[in-house]
């Protein structure tokens, strides 16, 4: 049983009994999308919204939103999911400092747009656990379809 | 495909080495100046790192730390952050205040104590900056977070992040314990972190006259 770790703009997949997770999301947001029946589940930790944020002509495409989630679904289609039974469940897009500036409530664009790409996908978004001001480290689970959402000072949710 | 900060010459990494070394230099004087005993400074690792490197570099993304973040704007853009380990942000502060005490979570005051603490090493590093190269330099009011590391720097790395994979994070330590320890806890530091936007680097480099070097 292994705990795959996906990075900053960064994604991955997990098959039972394995896991997988991503640390310390901020603004950032963690999408993951499971096929139960298949138990696989995926993972994305999208750090901007959108690919016309880019100022360079190559990028990881997990770095946004609008490219990561559907680089996502074609890794889990690959690995033998089905693209029709994909359920998301996400957390992240918090406001971690109060001040106004041009970064202002990022958080919250990012998780617009990784609600935005899912529709556009047709994926039910069935859990998430978005905004506030704190961190979250979640791992989620292919086996139960569990995304565990652990913060420094609440008590661990399963959604 | 080259990419500006992944492939900064070592040459430009030194320059940026001693904007670090002038503005932290500053910093801990005027931390020592409020303190009422010497501060010590050391300059830091200076170079291009992948973002999941940065957080291992301040403990791991789960680390909990104390943030001071202030956004720079004017002739350039960039982030400052000051980051220290909670418990090392509890030291400070107990140091500043005089009072004792070993707990975890950092009371209203503490917590105003330590933005302010971080507005001063902030101004005076942004102070000696701008001397320096000559740029018109303001800042955000600062902003105190407490939280996972990774959650705080990944928001410190978004404009970089626009550009590339890569950050450099201009790092330089603050020792108010001292090295050799004198009053506050020994070992107790603090890193400062300058975060330019990547349309920055060339600005200092023109500025500092040494942008005919290399790819700036």
């Amino acid at each position: 049983m292994a705990v795959i770790k996906v990075g900053i703009a960064d994604s991955n997949i997990a098959k039972a009994p394995d896991s997988i997770c991503t640390l310390g999301l901020g603004s950032c947001v963690g999408v993951t999308l499971f096929d139960d029946a298949r138990k696989i589940v995926g993972m994305v930790h999208v750090m901007l919204p959108s690919t016309e944020l880019a100022r360079s002509s190559t990028y990881k495409k997990a770095k946004f939103a609008d490219s990561g989630v559907p680089e996502l679904v074609d890794m889990l289609v690959q690995a033998g999911a089905s693209r029709m039974r994909l359920k998301a469940k996400m957390a992240g897009g918090a406001r971690m400092f109060s001040f106004e500036d041009s970064a202002k409530g990022i958080g919250q664009r990012n998780t617009e747009a990784c609600k935005d790409i899912l529709r556009k996908l047709g994926i039910p978004i069935v859990a998430e656990d978005t905004g506030g001001s704190h961190g979250r480290t979640i791992e989620a689970f292919p086996d139960t379809g569990v995304l565990e959402v652990r913060t420094v000072s609440k008590p661990v949710i399963r959604i | 495909m080259q990419d500006l900060i992944r492939d900064m010459s070592d040459f430009h990494l030194d320059v940026l080495r001693e904007v670090s070394n002038i503005g932290a230099g500053n910093a801990a004087t005027a931390l020592s100046r409020l303190l009422g005993k010497p501060v010590d400074m050391r300059v830091n690792r200076v170079l291009p790192m992948p973002f999941n490197d940065v957080t291992e570099y301040v403990g791991g993304a789960e680390n909990l730390v104390s943030t001071v973040f202030s956004r720079i704007e004017g002739d350039i853009a960039g982030n400052m952050l000051f980051v220290m380990g909670a418990a090392d942000g509890g030291a400070l502060v107990r140091d500043v205040t005089g009072e004792s005490g070993e707990s975890e979570e950092l009371s209203e005051m503490a917590q105003s104590v330590l933005q302010e603490v971080g507005n001063i090493l902030s101004g005076s590093y942004l102070t000696a900056l701008s001397d320096f190269t000559g740029f018109d330099l303001r800042t955000s009011v600062p902003s105190l977070c407490v939280d996972m590391a990774g959650a705080i720097l990944s928001f410190g790395l978004m404009e970089t992040g626009k550009s590339s994979d890569f950050a450099i994070l201009i790092d330089a330590e603050i020792l108010p314990g001292g090295e050799k320890g004198n009053g506050i806890a020994q070992g107790t530091t603090g890193h400062i972190f300058l975060l330019p936007d990547p349309e920055a680097f060339s600005r200092i480099f023109f500025a500092l006259g040494v942008h005919r070097h290399g790819s700036y």
